[in-house]
């Protein structure tokens, strides 16, 4: 482990071939984040926000730049590499929950570890985040049977029990009412307080956005403020 | 589901055709040896089961001069179509060779045109003695209903059946009574030497010969139907894994950001294709059960038996198809671009 950013990007670029159109969603982004840290990031729809997101955690390369997670060079990354990396690096929580809708939520969880390789039972920390997330009685539950607070809580509970380095939250509150968006973001909060979880989050709500250490602002594919900690 | 009631309707058919053929061969070996001969000779030339060829009948008397033979009986086979023949026979020396007709109706013919017919033939086609029933080779009267298990379903005389088919003086097989079963192999030697023309077998070789192996058109026959249903099985397989996949976007896409390889996702839905294949097989074997009673109740003259030697075979041959029929879709989906898939309507 290094003392240096967990998260290190120097003129990211990513631009998507749509036909014969070069659409640039990010056109240059540099952004540092320290281990430990929780980030807000806010910015207008089509901003480049989740293109951003994608990129750190290897669901799509960038086209150009310079992108560290965790000290391992994204842009020399093949194809098996991001997949390990979505494996074992960072943990994807989405707005739509994304849950299996065949699977209980313990399966649910099950199936990450499953993925990542790691069999027995979960260790005493994921026992404690389970706790944390107070879905520890629910976790027989098909999806369908569940809240969309609760399906959050099993999504997060999902991303980190592999313990990620970063924990990616795309708008993890945006289908979600106000109580249990307050829900939602507390446990984010706690996850990073108690844990140490490093946690991007992107969302609509400046309030919610109040939640993270720092917020980051983005515009037409550009960071516009708050690129690194204070 | 219907996927796997498809891949049943596959194993079916094979098991069904495999224990349709075993049944009517095993029906065949046991009224051939019903006859109750130890030797048979058939006509020069003629193969196995085909009754191509006949010979003249004075053979017959020269059988009947041969050490140890006490009976012979000639026989002409004419066939009407389909599985079905007419055996023309001299009910006195049949009865010598054979012990003689238990009549459940009826008896012996009385005149030119008169027919015996078995019970099974008469169960599945409502005959009764007395009746009037027309052939593709005329007009005949059942005189008698007979217990079955005696070389044919329905028989004729002899010279009736010569003339009829303009056969006069010929048989196509003549069955041979002996006194001693021991004798069998010494009279056979005896036989070969002067009737080299004949093919001569002890009703054991014959029917031992009666088997899918011995059968080269019935052999290509199911292996036409084992790859009918190889690539229906395929085609159904492939058809609603395509769909499924499809349908799934979405899942493999979660899958996929969950950090899955392809080869994850590509085993998951070849486990679940090969669960789907399993159970169809098991429904498959399970619904032989169900063709044996419709054929053994509606068409009574093609006995089908159940084949548990070849449930481990047709099932693989199911499991085999769709697990081929799945690669591809299961190839596109391990494929899959996470973030297309995951992608906000
Ligand atoms: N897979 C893709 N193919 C083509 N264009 C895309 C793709 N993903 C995003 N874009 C485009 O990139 C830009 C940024 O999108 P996105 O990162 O989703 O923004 P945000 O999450 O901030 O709303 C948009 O113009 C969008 O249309
Ligand atoms: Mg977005």
């Amino acid at each position: 482990m290094t003392d240096g950013p967990i998260i290190e990007t120097r003129d990211l670029k990513k631009i998507y071939r749509v036909g014969d159109v070069d659409v640039a969603a990010l056109r240059g982004v540099n952004l540092s984040v320290k281990r430990g840290e929780f980030v807000s990031i806010i910015g207008p729809s089509g901003s480049g926000k989740s293109t951003l997101f994608h990129i750190l955690g290897g669901l799509t390369p960038p086209t150009s730049g310079s992108i560290h997670i965790d000290g391992q060079d994204l842009l020399a990354m093949s194809e098996a590499g991001r997949t390990a990396l979505r494996k074992r690096t960072v943990g994807f929580v989405f707005q739509k929950y994304n849950l299996l809708p065949t699977l209980s939520a313990a399966d649910n969880i099950a199936i990450a570890r499953d993925i990542a390789g790691v069999r027995g039972e979960p260790d005493e920390a994921f026992q404690q985040i389970l706790r944390l997330l107070g879905i520890d009685k629910r976790l027989h539950h098909k999806p369908r049977a569940l809240s969309g607070g609760e399906q959050q809580r099993v999504a997060i509970a999902r991303a980190v029990v592999n313990h990620p380095a970063i924990l990616l939250a795309d708008e993890p509150t945006g289908n979600l009412d106000t109580g249990n968006s307050d829900a939602v973001l507390k446990l984010l909060r706690d996850l990073n307080e108690r844990l140490g979880q490093t946690i991007l989050m992107i969302t609509h709500n400046p309030e919610a956005a109040e939640y993270g250490h720092r917020i980051i602002r983005m515009r037409d594919g550009r960071v516009v403020d708050g690129s690194s900690a204070p | 589901m219907l996927s796997a009631v498809a891949v049943g309707v596959q194993v079916t058919m094979v098991l069904t055709l495999v224990g349709v053929s075993r049944g009517m061969l095993a029906d065949m070996a046991n009224r051939s040896r019903g006859v109750g001969a130890e030797i048979v000779v058939r006509a020069p030339g003629s193969s196995l089961i085909g009754f191509s060829g006949n010979f003249s009948d004075k053979f017959v008397e020269l059988l009947r001069t041969q050490p140890h033979v006490t009976a012979v009986a000639g026989t002409l086979v004419q066939p009407i179509g389909g599985i079905n023949s007419i055996t023309g026979i001299d009910l006195k020396t049949f009865n010598a060779v054979s012990g003689g007709f238990r009549f459940l109706e009826g008896g012996p013919f009385r005149q030119p045109n008169d027919l015996i017919v078995d019970d099974v033939y008469a169960r599945g086609n409502s005959t009764h003695a007395g009746d009037i029933i027309t052939l593709p080779n005329g007009k005949w009267r059942v005189v008698g209903v007979v217990e079955s298990g005696k070389l044919s379903r329905m028989f004729a005389d002899l010279t009736v059946l010569q003339d009829l088919s303009a056969n006069n003086g010929k048989i196509t097989t003549a069955f041979l009574k002996l006194d001693d079963p021991a004798n069998t192999a010494s009279v056979i030697a005896e036989l070969k030497k002067k009737l080299p023309d004949n093919p001569i077998y002890s009703t054991e070789e014959l029917v031992s010969l009666m088997s899918i192996d011995s059968i080269p058109m019935l052999k290509n026959f199911i292996w036409v139907v084992i790859t009918l249903a190889v690539l229906i099985g395929f085609l159904v397989v492939f058809l609603s894994m395509y769909t499924a996949v499809l349908e799934r976007t979405r899942e493999i896409g979660i899958l996929k950001a969950l950090g899955a390889t392809p080869a994850y996702v590509l085993g998951i839905l070849l486990r679940e294709t090969t669960l789907l294949a399993v159970i169809g097989s098991i429904l498959g074997i399970i619904m032989t059960y169900g063709t044996k009673f419709l054929i053994n109740t509606f068409v009574p003259s093609m006995a089908q038996v159940i084949v548990p030697d070849w449930w481990p075979r047709a099932s693989a041959i199911a499991i085999g198809a769709a697990l081929l029929g799945a690669l591809y879709p299961g190839l596109k989906a391990a494929r899959q671009d996470a973030i297309e898939a995951l992608a906000y309507d």
